[in-house]
């Protein structure tokens, strides 16, 4: 079999911007500078690294956002990294979905492109809510596993490794499936300047969410079922104690007793 | 009725302390919008009737039970789906980790419902719940509200309090779940490998973290000696000088382009406290700084400040540590 | 001319070290020191010059290549596809890629800032369709400026309002703006008429081929800390143009080496250069005026501390959020001698003088950037072509640093630049008709009328800035000749006092060097390359020159480093922001890797 991989990527505010809720939306501001989800690189380099590989014939990698007009930049970003094309999804309509209603809306793009393998990376540098590929897999009806960090093709299926609550699990699954890949699974290669500045000239769809069929009364704010408001600080920590070490003897003592009483020894 | 259900993880014998911390959050926020904490398991014949009844301790009124491969998200999806089809609840709690997250947003697919991930706190207003999260780099706090029938809030690790302070035994209901094809599609081979050699500094409960105070990578033996006095899940950890420095390997590194840290204790020696530092611990449980210039920005949010010479201390703090725990 | 950093076989034969006694390396064992006896280990010609193209099919083809996406270089892109828009025969004869910006920051305007008052008839030509209150939509001009004040500080608590503001800071009638964002728009502008803008790209090296600039080459990356190639290494590209602009502003890579290549600095004096500290304050009540103010405090007034520099305070209204903000900064010329002066403590410490408490009040700090910009005006200006290739803006040279103006010249030299591109595409006129261009224009005459009034200054700050008022007021006439230069690098340095006065950070107005660096949105990754030269073993007082001077605290000394003779200084490049003060006083900045460094936003 040919395997067709869609790897799901998302634009958020660039790690070095200092991020902020803009008041007049509640929303994240996302007015700064823009990149592409670091955490994406990885599941984009995971699907050009079994796209090189000699396990099992990929036929071609899909970059899939949901955005505004501006993560076309995320996409051309997924594209010089190695996707062959990629499919916009942009609609007045999605803005300010939750993470379900996300789900749903990608799930229902997906379904139009029948892929083998999605892609996901763990998280999102900005939502932060390490759910949307199993929100994904629900709706598609395939299974789905997360933080994924060794991934190799094994009996026409994936054997797969990732840490979770007990120690490390090793599974076996079949295809179509849903993976997000944990930052550890590979070292995402640069691009190079020629795949930039080709990137541009790849393949690129925009769906509205008509074309995608999605229910309108399903996403965006109104359709979700998650509302954030009411933003405010954390409550601010007390001072801490300060020893000056005199005596180193009694400083221990005075350590061992403050770390005793809390229980951590 | 609004009630709250509990998945409850387990392993072998023993059921997981974030999942029990859920348990005690449900029965306290329950008994607040006049309803009952649930939980659910699912697993083999290692869930007896003795283990699963135990929960009552925790505050649950009601434990549902079925039988299947433990360690897998799917099929506890089909599992809660048909335990809230047939009773109701109107609010799902999660005490973190990874299972969690995939059992969530499966079950937030398959019910059409509002999910918050990473929340810290947990209130009852007005017969319904409200969930807190930080935000952005725990800058913010925000707070969910939930529409539909039903809301799913999945805890940050050690949010959620396990505590003793439930009425007996459980009333336990098993149930037959009518699994999807693709619920057990993925199989588990091997499950809860343990495996030592690379630092892992995100897991650990006692983090020694390292600073140029060190003054040469050869001093890194007192941290390995204190972190190993801890004994149990501990490690050292370093700053980024330590790391450029070539006496500590990059895994370990803290920091705002190293790794984001939120152990119990977070002892900090020789580290001074830059902001990008700070950025990547300042989650930790109890901060402890070690160094020996008063000044330094670390102490304004260390939990215990020490102004001395590390060398002069850490070494007795080691023995001394060793003799507690005998 | 040659480089100031890359004096090694210079400072041997002029420098002080004759007749001393040397230590075995060479370098002279007692002071007092300079910096230019101690260059870094590194060789510009082997390093930044390329003899040649690789291989046709591995090399990138484009039109014009621009290195520099700030103002300057963003002009030239803007001005040059408006002409291209009109001719589309020679447009489609520049191939698939008319025009390339190759910018080393995340996004154009990432590394660069500036004050900044804006003189507004260069961009007003450039972009003639919109008017100042467009600018203001789009969120890079902030507004009219409707009064000047100008102050003399005496001391710590007292401020001398000047009856008139001498003509240098009249600045009424001028437009308040952010290079950073004017960059950004200036970005988009040029994108969507057509140019490729390769961000996260360095330019490393300057490809010649038979004595003629045939285009950069991109730099490396993925290479660890000692250089060795890491598992995602992907190796630079050469990228051929017709036509090379350099518009890296102050003192730029290839720059330097063209400049040293192509003897561009014959006749001309050494570029000397000013390190400008700026931040960006949101503050509850709108400031009403730009003000400057000239010293001598937070600066030392007697000679022997060398210290030349001003501040300004300039309003900034956001119309999109309505928000008040205040631009605040400090520049100081970096011919100083006290080693322990820093522009960033000297800046936290200007904040803290009632005239400037009063406009901070109740405000936070949302912005924080550093750069170093030329300052030696006309006489420092090299040659502005050689074949091949131009320079822009502050590449050129083209500030003014005594009415601290420089962005109309980038714009105006940009769209010169451009103008004498196109002909030469068209074969109608040699590219070095720029060169008169430039001279014939407002930004020649602007500098030439300036050319001898900051000098003066060096001779410290009161004596010399009556002649440098009389200077300007007679746009030159009254000050003839040629003024000259001392190199910032053959300063002998002392360690004085001026750290004395610095005040220790109060987090609400006052601030160290990382929480400043943290806030520039510095990301520099931790495991690449050093991209210091630096010789590293150096007399105290050079030592502390640059632990002092560098605003991103980059450099260190360690606690246990002896009192005097040498030390060995600890290099955290990563805080880095390129400001570029290292290469004026010692050291060479070289790019890092693509995307490292700053990102900043309304500076």
């Amino acid at each position: 079999m040919a395997l067709k991989i869609a790897v799901l990527v998302k634009e958020v505010p660039d790690a070095a911007v200092q991020k902020r809720i803009d008041p007049a939306t509640g929303r994240i501001d996302r007015s700064g500078e823009r990149n592409l989800n670091p955490y994406d690189t990885h599941a984009i380099e995971c699907a050009v690294q079994l796209k090189e590989g000699n396990e099992i014939e990929v036929d071609e990698i899909i970059a899939v956002t949901m955005g505004p007009e501006s993560a076309v930049r995320a996409l051309h970003k997924a594209v010089s990294l190695g996707a062959d094309r990629s499919i916009h999804l942009t609609d007045a309509a999605l803005a300010g979905s939750d993470v379900s209603a996300t789900g749903y809306a990608l799930a229902k793009v997906l379904e139009a492109e029948a892929p083998d393998l999605v892609l996901l990376g763990q998280q999102s540098d900005d939502g932060e809510s390490y759910t949307v590929g199993s929100v994904v897999a629900d709706h598609l009806r395939a299974p789905s596993l997360s933080q994924v960090i060794k991934l190799d093709v094994v009996d026409g299926g994936l054997r797969l490794e990732r840490q979770a609550e007990y120690g490390y699990d090793t599974l076996q699954i079949p295809f179509p499936a849903v993976i997000s890949v944990g930052d550890a699974i590979n070292e995402p290669r640069y691009p190079s300047l020629k795949a930039i500045m080709g990137a541009k000239k790849k393949p690129l769809e925009t769906k509205s969410a008509a074309d995608a069929g999605i229910d309108t009364a399903q996403v965006g704010a109104s359709g979700s079922n998650v509302q954030c408001g009411d933003f405010h600080a954390p409550a601010a920590k007390a001072p801490g104690q300060v020893i000056e070490d005199e005596n180193t003897n009694e400083t221990v003592e005075k350590i061992v007793a403050w770390l005793d009483e809390r229980k951590l020894i | 009725m609004a009630d709250i259900l509990v998945y409850v993880l387990h392993n072998g014998d023993a059921f997981n302390k974030n999942s029990l911390g859920a348990v005690s959050e449900a029965a306290a926020r329950a008994a607040e919008i006049g309803g009952s904490a649930h939980a659910a398991v699912l697993g083999g014949e290692e869930l007896t009737d003795e283990m699963v009844a135990g929960l009552g301790a925790y505050g649950a009124s009601k434990v549902f039970r079925t039988r299947g491969t433990a360690g897998l998200a799917a099929p506890v999806v089909d599992f809660l789906d048909t335990v809230i089809a047939a009773h109701g609840q109107r609010y799902a709690i999660f005490g973190g980790g990874l299972l969690g997250f995939e059992i969530a947003g499966g079950l937030a697919a398959r019910r059409n419902a509002g999910l918050t991930s990473e929340v810290v706190e947990v209130q009852a207003q007005d017969g319904e719940l409200v969930a807190h999260r930080p935000i952005l780099a725990d800058s913010q706090i925000s707070v969910s509200r939930y529409r539909g029938n039903l809301g799913i809030i999945i805890g940050r690790i050690n949010a959620f309090e396990a505590k003793r302070s439930g009425a007996g035994a459980a009333e336990i209901v098993d149930i037959e779940v009518e699994y999807q094809p693709f619920s057990n599609a993925a199989q588990l081979i091997s499950r809860g490998e343990q495996r030592g050699a690379a630092v892992d500094i995100e897991g650990a409960d006692v983090l020694v973290a390292v600073g140029r105070g060190f003054g040469s990578g050869d001093n890194l033996a007192m941290a390995d000696e204190l972190a190993g006095a801890f004994g149990g899940n501990s490690a050292v950890a370093a700053t980024r000088a330590v790391v450029d420095a070539g006496w500590a390997p990059y895994a370990s590194q803290i920091g705002q382009t190293g790794k984001t840290v939120a152990p119990k204790l977070y002892l900090a020696a020789g580290i001074s406290g830059a902001i990008q530092h700070k950025v990547g611990m300042q989650s930790s449980e109890n901060i402890v700084a070690i160094n020996k210039d008063a000044n330094a920005p670390i102490f304004e949010f260390s939990d215990l400040g020490v102004v001395g010479d590390l060398n002069k201390i850490l070494p007795k703090l080691t023995d001394a540590i060793k003799a507690k725990k005998g | 001319m040659s480089e100031p950093a890359a004096g090694a076989v210079r400072s041997q034969s002029r420098g002080s070290s004759n007749g001393r006694v040397l230590d075995p390396d060479g370098k002279p064992a007692y002071g007092p020191f300079t910096p230019a006896q101690f260059p870094p280990p590194y060789d510009v010609e082997a390093e930044v010059i390329k003899r040649g193209l690789d291989p046709e099919d591995e090399i990138i083809d484009v039109g014009v290549a621009i290195v520099g996406g700030g103002t300057a270089g963003l002009a030239t892109a803007n001005r040059l596809l408006q002409l291209l828009a009109e001719d589309p025969e020679l447009m489609a004869e520049l191939g698939e890629v008319p025009v390339a910006v190759i910018e080393k920051a995340k996004t154009c305007g990432g590394h660069i800032m500036s004050g900044a008052v804006m003189v507004p008839d260069p961009l007003l030509e450039l972009y003639p369709e919109m008017t100042r209150e467009d600018w203001r939509k789009h969120r890079f001009a902030f507004g009219e400026v409707e009064k000047d004040a100008v102050y003399l500080m005496p001391n710590a608590k007292r401020a001398i309002k000047l009856p008139s503001t001498p003509p240098n800071f009249a600045n009424e009638g001028n437009e308040v703006v952010s290079v950073s964002a004017l960059a950004r728009y200036q970005q988009r502008t040029a994108e969507e008429a057509g140019a490729y803008i390769l961000t996260e790209t360095a330019a490393t090296q300057l490809i010649v081929e038979d004595g003629r600039v045939v285009g950069v080459r991109s730099g490396d990356k993925g290479r660890g800390k000692h250089g060795e190639e890491l598992a995602n290494f992907e190796p630079g590209t050469d990228i051929k143009a017709r036509v090379t602009v350099l518009a890296e502003g102050n003192w730029g890579h290839l720059t330097g080496a063209a400049i040293r290549e192509f003897d561009l600095g014959r006749h001309r004096e050494p570029p000397i250069w000013e390190l400008g500290v700026k931040e960006v304050w949101k503050v509850p009540k709108p400031l009403d005026r730009v003000i400057h103010t000239l010293g001598p405090w937070p600066l030392k007034l007697s000679p022997k501390y060398g210290q030349v520099g001003g501040t300004w305070l300039y309003p900034m209204k956001d119309e999109t959020t309505g928000d008040d903000l205040v631009s605040i900064g400090l520049v100081v010329g970096l011919e100083y001698k006290d080693a322990t002066t820093s522009a960033h403590d000297l800046l936290q410490l200007f904040k803290t003088h009632p005239l400037v408490q009063k406009i901070l009040d109740g405000g936070e700090r949302v912005a924080w950037s550093a750069k170093a910009l030329p300052g030696g005006g006309y006489w420092s200006m090299p040659k502005l072509s050689m074949p091949g290739a131009v320079l822009v803006g502050d590449a050129g040279g083209l500030v003014d640093t005594v009415s601290l103006k420089g962005i109309h010249h980038c714009i105006q030299s940009g769209k010169l630049a451009a103008e004498a591109i196109y002909r030469s595409l068209k074969g109608t006129a040699p590219l070095s008709k720029y060169e008169a261009a430039i001279e014939a224009s407002s930004t020649g005459k602007d500098l030439w009328a300036t050319r001898n009034t900051r000098q003066p200054l060096a001779k410290g700050f009161f004596r010399g800035a009556p002649l440098a008022g009389l200077g300007v007021a007679s746009r030159g006439w009254l000050l003839p000749g040629r003024w000259g230069w001392h190199r910032n690098d053959e300063t002998e340095m002392f360690i004085g006092n001026t750290k004395d006065s610095y005040v220790k950070p109060d987090n609400k107005y006052t601030f160290d060097k990382l929480s400043s660096v943290y806030i520039s949105g510095n990301a520099t990754r931790d495991d690449a390359p050093n991209h210091i030269k630096l010789e590293k073993h150096v007399p105290r007082e050079i030592a502390e020159t640059w632990v002092w001077m560098c605003p991103a605290g980059v450099y260190e000394i360690p606690d246990d480093a002896p009192k005097s003779g040498r030390v060995d200084v600890i290099v955290n490049y990563t805080n880095c922001v390129q400001c570029g003060a290292i290469t004026a006083k010692g050291g060479r900045l070289t790019p890092p890797e693509g995307g490292d460094g700053p990102l900043y936003t309304m500076v």
